[in-house]
């Protein structure tokens, strides 16, 4: 069982680069620890900037340390960076087109019993709708490693979303498959596609191995650049599909799957479920009980799956 | 008052135990601003299951939200759900006592959890009734972290420029937040002058202290031609040496012998009020 969470990868290479790059800045809004970022904030004093509980201030600030040069990466619990600070990130970030890359922490359901004012199940939507600005659901720590040094390579602003418990590792340490902004093929299948983003990959990829054992084919994908989506592997492997199922930690709308029908329905049009959270406030719980209550879970996808395709 | 004193440290015991029983809670700002809740409820406001519905009740909203297991313990207390409903439900799947006040359960105005929006909401509050002619008056209770964000100081302004002196913001100033002293993250120490210049009644009092706290909502409430706000002087964690100023304790669920002597603590305290 894997214990490192994705926001701990991210620390781990920032660390990493921070000391041949003296550009590289993290800012957290008193958000260090659940950023997993106090080790970096130890380690390099100078090269982290803390600014309170204001997330817009976190934005803004982060904007102006791009234009002069630097290389921020804003850490904030993704619920308040995506929409507290949303329009420092559309005009600051985005259109004034400064190389911020936004971190978006304990994503979607991770803080489940907090409450609504704690799940970040908008921020697909809210940061998909801006203009230059990327957005990456890594799905585990190794992904998440090799996203974080590509994003290191480029200039433009992004934001990732990560959640906050451990998740099992899809990948392996030393053979992570990874090109920047391409979907990762976890298994090729002609029944059925599954489409999956962050958190929802495992249980995609366990409900591609439950059906393959009734006989069913499924392509999986690892859809972690939800922003600009990999329209070309998604259309390849839909075109032989007789259903696409699109399984995201979000909103139904405005997410991974509106974005997949979008691409399906225009281009090789046929049946696309989508599998989100509801359009109401999310039942609080654990991760794990928010998800089986809503069946965003291996047999809930393979059970939508069955249906899509009438088995 | 004496009975409130001891109060305050009887529903300490009641916070210890919903935290143990939902497994999760944000104990050391339940602790400090537990004098702050218990001299609203049961001294000053004008709110109760009975006139919960009211349109001239007093107006409450826990801006610092994460402190809600000290804020579920005082409305139990004041009989608008069962103590015991809230041990059996804080944290568990599905139910309405969750880690943030939500006004799906009776007793409360305004969800809150996310930082920085009590204040502006209450000075709408306080606009509509001054509006329609009220006599209510309307509370709003911030962590001192809380502070950094930029709507505060937005509602801030508009209270001042109001001139809302049926609004009254408390401060829990335990001088803690996540990430370490409030003056390392973000320094704030010159609250009393920063209201002061935005148009407010400035009080800074000793905030564990309910005669304390009691004489400063009194001269709010005297206060005409500007909204006041209390900086109430607390300690994070009251209650207990074993979290009292620290740090970690901001939230935390306590290993079983951290319990033990917490209670054993709180029970001293409360024993001492009670023979004062
Ligand atoms: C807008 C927003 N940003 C961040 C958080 C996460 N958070 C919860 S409590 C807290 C620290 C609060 O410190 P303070 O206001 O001093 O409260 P207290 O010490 O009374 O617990 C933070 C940063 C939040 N709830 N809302
Ligand atoms: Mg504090």
């Amino acid at each position: 069982m894997n214990k490192i969470p994705n926001r701990q990868a991210i620390c781990e290479v920032l660390m990493e680069h921070a000391k041949e790059d003296r550009d590289i800045v993290v800012l957290c809004s008193d958000s260090r620890g659940s950023a997993s970022l106090a080790p970096f904030a130890s380690a390099f004093p100078e090269q982290f900037i803390e600014v309170g509980i204001a997330e817009q201030d976190l934005v803004s600030i982060s904007a102006g340390l791009a234009k002069c040069g630097k290389k921020p990466f804003a850490a904030s619990p993704a619920c308040f960076l995506s929409t507290r600070s949303y329009e420092q990130a559309k005009i600051d970030v985005a259109y004034s087109n400064t190389n911020v890359k936004l971190i978006g922490i304990s994503g979607g359901v991770s803080y489940g019993a907090l409450g609504m004012s704690h799940h970040s199940a908008q921020d697909i939507a809210a940061m998909s709708a801006i203009p230059n600005m990327r957005v990456y659901l890594p799905s585990d720590r190794h992904q998440t490693r090799k996203l974080v040094e590509a994003l290191l390579e480029d200039q433009k602003p992004a934001y990732i979303r990560v959640g906050r418990n451990p998740v099992e590792d899809i990948y392996e340490e030393d053979n992570t498959p990874f090109a920047m902004d391409k979907a990762t093929v976890l298994r090729e299948g002609s029944d059925v596609l599954i489409v999956a983003c962050g958190e929802m990959v495992r249980p995609a990829k366990e409900a591609g191995e439950a059906l393959a054992a009734e006989g069913i084919s499924a392509t999986v994908l690892d859809m972690y650049c939800v922003k600009p989506l990999d329209a070309e592997t998604l259309l390849k492997y839909a075109e032989s599909a007789k259903a696409v199922i699109a399984v995201e930690e979000h909103s139904p709308f405005g997410g991974l799957g509106s974005m997949v029908a979008q691409q399906v329905g225009a281009n090789c049009p046929k049946k696309v479920v989508c599998m989100s959270l509801p359009d109401s406030p999310v039942i609080t719980g654990n991760s794990k009980e928010v998800f089986d209550y809503y069946g965003l879970n291996a047999e809930g996808i393979a059970a939508c799956a069955k249906a899509a395709i009438g088995k | 008052m004496d009975n409130l004193k001891a109060k305050a440290y009887e529903l300490r015991k009641h916070v210890l135990d919903i935290i143990m029983a939902g497994k999760g809670g944000h104990i050391g700002g339940d602790m400090s601003v537990m004098e702050i809740l218990v001299t609203l409820y049961f001294d000053q406001m004008n709110i109760s299951p009975e006139n919960a519905d009211d349109p001239e009740r007093d107006l409450f909203v826990l801006s610092k939200g994460h402190s809600v297991e000290a804020l579920y313990a005082v409305l139990a207390e004041k009989g608008f759900f069962p103590y015991e409903e809230v041990l059996e439900k804080f944290s568990r799947f599905g139910s309405p006592f969750i880690g943030h006040p939500n006004n799906k359960l009776p007793g409360i105005e305004m969800n809150s959890g996310s930082l920085g929006h009590g204040l502006p909401v209450c000075v709408g509050m306080a606009l509509a009734s001054r509006m329609d002619g009220k006599k209510n008056r309307v509370y709003v209770v911030m962590g001192d972290g809380e502070l950094a964000e930029g709507s505060v100081w937005e509602g801030a302004m508009s209270g001042g420029h109001y001139k809302l002196d049926n609004l009254c913001a408390v401060v829990d100033r335990n001088r803690l937040q996540i990430s370490g002293s409030t003056e390392d993250v973000m320094s704030q120490d010159d609250q009393v002058e920063r209201w002061k210049s935005f148009g407010w009644h400035a009080i800074s009092v000793p905030g564990n202290d309910i005669d304390a706290l009691h004489a400063a909502f009194e001269e709010a409430k005297a206060t005409k031609g500007k909204p006041t706000v209390i900086i109430a002087n607390t300690t994070k964690g009251l209650g207990s040496p074993v979290m009292e100023n620290k740090a970690n304790w901001h939230h935390k669920v306590p290993t079983a012998e951290e319990y033990e002597q917490i209670m054993k603590d709180l029970d001293a305290r409360k024993e001492a009020l009670l023979h004062e």
